[in-house]
């Protein structure tokens, strides 16, 4: 899988991990995308790979834990946090006090909030690079490491990013290996005691069951099959689009405002 | 001279036997403990011997009776020479017994010799190629040094002639033939599976599988749980010394005879799988080494020419399949395993090998994380979601919206409870799930199914290896029958039958399960059915493994066919000796390539008998035959079969008699 498979000795690799919720029974299950972020520090020859989980323990989340130490590790670092709390400040202190050269994780959580933000706002935290939708990491060497980003339809994109860095993996990155349940059952939960800071907007919140929304239907109008194939494989076109440079705050905002209104987000 | 040579040659062997012996306990030891009951064991040996595997080395007419002839005449005849030779105790009838039994041990080695000369590809060839030579030698130089003994040659004859060369060629001959019958029986060799045999047949894992003078055994088919609760204990088996120690003693009884080789779907398909050399590479584990000197054919494997043999190695306590590059055997042999059972039900040898494939693929699932293609999908939606297929456990009723079907949960009891499987959520499976409902409809029986409250039975994920999920998922079912009373559960599915039957016991669910197909015909006996004669064309009856070799259900299906008027038109392998149709175990799951497909080759048996239908009874079957492209026969489930045939109970008899006397009147 690797191009360039020298070992990077001593990398060290945190993968933060969640409960994930399946789609379809919502029993908590290893995050699919944390899974994936999981086995993409697996496959760093030579890495030194510590998972990393803030969150509430019970029973089934233990069992959801248990998920990816049956991917080959011995310990979890488990940081117990009330439900409700903020997972931000428990996960900046703990990778603050032994800070890994590579921080890896999902896109977004698959229960709770799930707006995909914790990456962006532990970076802006730590003052670290984050390189998002990964799909491969090609090489670390001298602090730096050569990644591969996802773009849709299949294209990557080349980054050079510094170490320490933070790297979200989502569906592109490879399928995770399957969990074996006697590792999953041996390895240990080591709980780690971190500040507690309740979560105040979290509490304003309403939640409601997600909806399914219609998906727009893409138009085809085509005479013969090659049209219509055409159609079906063209890139999507960012004709309507447009490219705002230099302007200030209140021009951008008026502009995205106006998007929203003719895309009837808004009302 | 003879007098006292034959004493120190006899005791000789003997003694090196002992010696033998005690190494070869060693090798068995280095397995894990089992609970076995030794005394008891070995009071049943004879009679496991005599009856159990008498019955099935006896399907074979011509090899049981040369197997009576030179094992009960070696058995015979080794007693005698240590009575008559080793202490002298000629006087009498013992001389004479000796030359008769040596005698028949020979006419049954003339017919191994005969068998040799061009021995089936089944058969292993190497040492086993010497044997009709040394049973030969044995039997003959017992024979001629008793002449002497009984009279018939004057005493002293071989020395006295002055031949000395007569004297020591016959010695040397004996010692050839001592060499192989008392010294190779336990120091290897073929006569190895006499000695190991025996023990075997004692120290069974399965003691209830022989038969007692009480009634016949069971089949004992149901897999033994795992303990998961030991959390450090290593699950399934890794290295060869993870076996129970009797397992392994059953590997090293192995008499390399084939017939499992020429029953195995996955071996005829291609697929790298031949469980005699997996047996083979257990015994070469065990003892550690290369299997270069296997002697048999060895796995197939895609590339035609089969794999190479002399590059796996192996020891006690290294890893039978290696994470990666080759160690004992590869994974892919142990994942070929349809865990049809037909090696296990044409085994003389009682070895148990479905068992110790599932050991190693536990291993493979519940430590390494490695179960192979679907195999680990599959299991997640186990987990996640209680079926093999991801679907909605909500979905699970969703075949039967118009049916109206009674539901545990409102009645609390019934009769009987229909436990629908996993065919629910199957398009075919549904179609014969609906004929049954109707025959049970017209029957007026009183049913009711579990709904959204059944899971799967945990039948795929056990034989993927995947301990945990199973029981996981038996406990809850057991938990979810506990809450409502019926007299039986009833299920068109042969695989729950099996797991529901006999594997939920150990985990404390005992229930009285049965097939459609029997209970269909106890409905028809009990005149609660009524069909109109059968108009279509002739039709063959596929057994599935897990109905008939697990279950041991071959007639019911069959007298259901004969109720609708259908004159079954047998395949040559249907009753226990039924080929698989390529769907137990996690094969379709795992699906491991082979030269071809084993329901290709079942529809190729379907085809040879003429047949337009082919009548089975079970969803996998069902799935697999009708996957074939290009089929000769039609595929209907016995339940469709019954529904389409079903009609009114005609009026009682007396009332019939009175319409046609009405009729004959208006004639009139």
């Amino acid at each position: 899988m690797q191009p360039d498979t020298h070992a990077i000795e001593g990398l060290a690799v945190t993968v933060l991990v969640s409960v994930g919720r399946h789609p379809v029974t919502g029993r908590s299950r290893r995050a699919d995308q944390d899974a994936r972020g999981v086995e993409l520090a697996r496959s760093l020859p030579g890495a030194d790979i510590g998972l990393l989980h803030a969150g509430r323990l019970d029973a089934g989340n233990e069992a959801a834990l248990r998920g990816y130490l049956g991917m080959g590790f011995d310990a979890l670092t488990l940081i117990e946090q009330p439900e409700n709390s903020d997972a931000l400040p428990a996960l900046a202190e703990a990778l603050k006090a032994a800070p890994p050269q590579l921080v890896i994780t999902g896109e977004r959580a698959e229960q709770g909030e799930g707006s995909g933000l914790l990456p962006y706002l532990l970076a802006e935290r730590l003052g670290w690079p984050l390189v998002s939708g990964l799909a491969a990491v090609e090489d670390v060497s001298a602090g730096v490491a050569t990644v591969l980003q996802a773009l849709p339809r299949g294209q990557r994109r080349r980054l050079k990013v510094r170490l320490p860095a933070i790297l979200t993996v989502d569906a592109a990155a490879p399928a995770p290996r399957q969990s074996a349940f006697g590792p999953a059952q041996r390895g240990r939960l080591e709980v780690n005691e971190a500040p507690v800071a309740a979560d105040v907007e979290l509490a304003e919140w309403q939640f409601n069951p997600a909806r399914k929304r219609p998906k727009r239907l893409k138009i085809v109008k085509a005479a013969s099959a090659r049209d219509r194939f055409k159609a079906a494989a063209a890139k999507a076109e960012g004709g309507g689009g447009q490219v705002l440079t230099d302007v200030t705050a209140e021009q951008g905002a008026e502009a995205v405002y106006k998007l929203l209104k003719e895309e009837g987000v808004l009302r | 001279m003879l007098d006292t040579l034959l004493p120190i040659l006899i005791f000789a062997s003997l003694a090196l036997a002992v010696i033998g012996a005690w190494r070869r306990v060693r090798l068995w030891r280095q397995g894990r403990s089992a609970p076995v009951d030794l005394l008891k064991g070995l009071a049943a040996m004879p009679r496991r011997y005599l009856v159990d595997l008498h019955h099935v080395v006896a399907r074979d007419k011509v090899m049981s009776n040369t197997h009576v002839a030179t094992a009960g005449g070696f058995v015979a005849a080794a007693v005698l020479m240590v009575l008559v030779h080793g202490l002298g105790l000629a006087e009498g009838v013992l001389g004479w017994v000796l030359l008769a039994a040596s005698a028949t041990m020979f006419v049954g080695s003339c017919f191994v010799a005969r068998r040799r000369r061009n021995p089936p590809a089944r058969l292993s060839k190497g040492p086993w190629m010497r044997l009709p030579k040394s049973l030969m030698a044995f039997s003959l130089s017992i024979f001629a040094i008793t002449l002497p003994a009984v009279g018939l040659l004057p005493d002293g004859f071989v020395e006295g002639s002055g031949s000395w060369v007569l004297a020591l060629a016959l010695c040397a001959v004996l010692v050839w033939g001592l060499g192989e019958m008392v010294f190779g029986m336990t120091w290897g060799g073929p006569m190895k599976h006499a000695f190991a045999g025996a023990l075997h047949l004692a120290f069974h894992r399965r003691p209830e599988r022989f038969s007692t003078k009480g009634g016949e055994g069971n089949r004992s088919t149901g897999l033994k749980a795992l303990n998961l609760d030991d959390r450090q204990a290593p699950l399934g088996v890794e290295t060869p010394s993870d076996f129970t120690w009797n397992q392994l003693l059953g590997f090293d009884a192995c008499v390399q005879c084939g017939r499992c080789e020429a029953v195995c779907p996955a071996f005829a398909a291609g697929q790298p799988l031949n469980p005699k050399k997996l047996i083979q590479d257990m015994v070469v584990g065990m003892a550690g080494g290369s299997d270069a000197h296997y002697a048999g054919s060895p796995h197939p494997s895609q590339a035609l020419g089969g794999k190479p043999v002399g590059e796996h190695r192996g020891s006690p306590d290294g890893p039978i399949v290696a994470r990666e590059g080759k160690a004992l055997v590869d994974a892919d042999t142990l994942w070929s395993c349809t865990t049809c059972r037909a090696c296990v039900e044409e085994c003389p040898m009682m070895i148990e090998h479905v068992d110790a494939i599932v050991d190693m693929r536990r291993f493979l699932t519940l430590e390494h994380g490695n179960t192979p293609n679907k195999g680990a999908e599959v299991l997640d939606n186990l987990i996640a979601t209680d079926n093999p297929g991801g679907f909605d456990p909500g979905a699970r009723m969703h075949w039967a919206a118009d049916l109206e079907l009674p539901l545990m949960r409102d009645r609390q009891q019934a009769d009987v409870l229909l436990w629908l499987g996993d065919g629910a959520y199957d398009m075919r499976n549904q179609r014969t799930l609906r004929a049954l409902v109707k025959v049970l409809r017209a029957a007026d029986v009183d049913f009711a199914v579990l709904g959204n409250e059944e899971r799967d039975s945990g039948d795929v994920a056990r034989r993927l290896g995947d301990e945990a999920t199973f029981q996981s998922l038996a406990k809850r079912n057991i938990a979810t029958l506990s809450q409502y009373r019926f007299q039986r559960i009833l299920t068109c599915d042969p695989h729950s039958f099996h797991v529901l039957g006999n594997e939920y016991g150990e985990l404390g669910g005992h229930y009285a399960v049965c097939h459609h197909s029997t209970y269909i015909a106890e409905l028809y006996d009990a005149g609660r059915l009524h069909f109109k004669p059968w108009k279509g064309g002739s039709v063959t009856y596929h057994d599935p493994c897990y109905l008939g070799r697990y279950n041991g259900e071959f007639e019911a299906p069959r007298n259901v066919l004969r109720a609708l008027g259908i004159e079954v038109a047998e395949m040559e392998r249907s009753g226990f000796r039924s080929r698989c149709c390529g769907g137990g175990g996690g094969a379709p799951i795992t699906d491991i390539p082979g030269k071809q497909r084993i329901p290709d080759m079942r529809m190729g048996d379907v085809r040879e008998t003429g047949a337009e239908l082919v009548a089975v009874g079970c969803p996998q079957c069902t799935a697999m035959l009708e996957g074939v492209v290009d089929a000769s026969a039609e595929v209907r489930d016995i339940a469709e079969l019954v529904a389409d045939a079903l009609i009114a109970a005609p009026a009682s008899t007396g009332e019939r008699s009175q319409t046609q006397e009405a009729q004959a009147a208006e004639v009139l």
